[in-house]
């Protein structure tokens, strides 16, 4: 975890940024999440916006997708993790092969969760990130 | 020569959709075979595929679904870039799906988005089309899937 933020269960809010490049699944993902202890502090189109953001806001948590222009999700887990080793990375994402998920966890990703998914899948995914 | 479990790939990718981001599942119409590329609607999602096959599949839907479908999502942004929008994310479903069931044998792109009332999807000569309605609520759209 990082240093100013606590546990899961309710100590302290831990700051969420969202990455995909489609509207519609930021807007999902933002109305999906039921945790009163994350607060969204940004949102992202790709990973340079990505790193951009971070720089300005320090999330503890994100989701990520995979495939987006300009700087693919990949590359933008590796770079957060050695910005921030403690961060907790959620790829949200349609490449549903193995050796995706694979490559993703191997960069430092936390969780993985396929496109489309349910308001419960999210949550659920979200939690068992923050156990 | 298209088999069935590969087409049967890209019918779940695109019912599973429906099914999960709209909780309301769609379903699919009497297939059918045509020389070229068949008409469109305002919507299209295109991915291309290269490796041990070669051509295009796309999604095809017409913007009164889009718009339903939409709504069913809790959205209440029902622009042109939006319905692009949900239309790339249908398609990308379908490439994680392949993605997923054919391995590396199979080189899928990135999906691609086209719109207006009559975009054209290049085929390569000869191809023939596979077309599967995909049946949702009042709304048809279309499966094309022109591979060799």
């Amino acid at each position: 975890m990082s240093t100013n933020s606590a546990t899961f269960n309710g100590k302290r809010s831990f700051k969420l940024m969202i990455v995909d490049d489609s509207n519609i699944m930021r807007r999902r993902i933002e109305r999906s999440n039921k945790f009163e202890e994350l607060e969204l502090v940004g949102t992202a189109g790709n990973g340079e916006e990505a790193l951009e953001l971070f720089g300005k806001t320090d999330p503890d948590v994100v989701t990520m997708d995979l495939t987006m222009p300009r700087m693919d999700g990949i590359e933008c887990i590796g770079r957060l993790v050695a910005l921030k080793p403690s961060i907790r990375i959620l790829v949200v994402s349609a490449l549903a092969d193995k050796a995706t998920a694979v490559e993703a966890m191997e960069k430092g990703a936390n969780g993985f969760l396929n496109k489309p998914f349910t308001d419960r899948q999210l949550n659920e995914a979200i939690a068992e990130l923050m156990r | 020569m298209l088999y069935e479990q590969e087409l049967k790939t890209f019918v779940e990718g695109t019912t599973n959709f429906f099914e999960v981001a709209a909780q309301q599942p769609a379903s699919i119409g009497s297939p059918y075979l045509m020389e070229g590329s068949p008409s469109v609607h305002e919507y299209t999602g295109v991915i291309n595929i290269s490796g041990k096959r070669e051509g295009v599949v796309y999604f095809t839907a017409p913007k009164a679904m889009l718009t339903v479908l939409l709504m069913k999502m809790q959205e209440n942004d029902f622009s042109h870039e939006t319905m692009r929008d949900l239309v790339g994310e249908v398609a990308n479903t379908i490439s994680g799906n392949a993605r997923r069931d054919f391995g590396r044998d199979f080189v899928i792109s990135v999906p691609s988005v086209v719109s207006g009332e009559k975009p054209s999807i290049p085929l390569r000569p000869g191809h023939r089309s596979f077309i599967i309605p995909i049946n949702w609520r009042s709304h048809s759209a279309k499966l094309v899937v022109a591979l060799a």
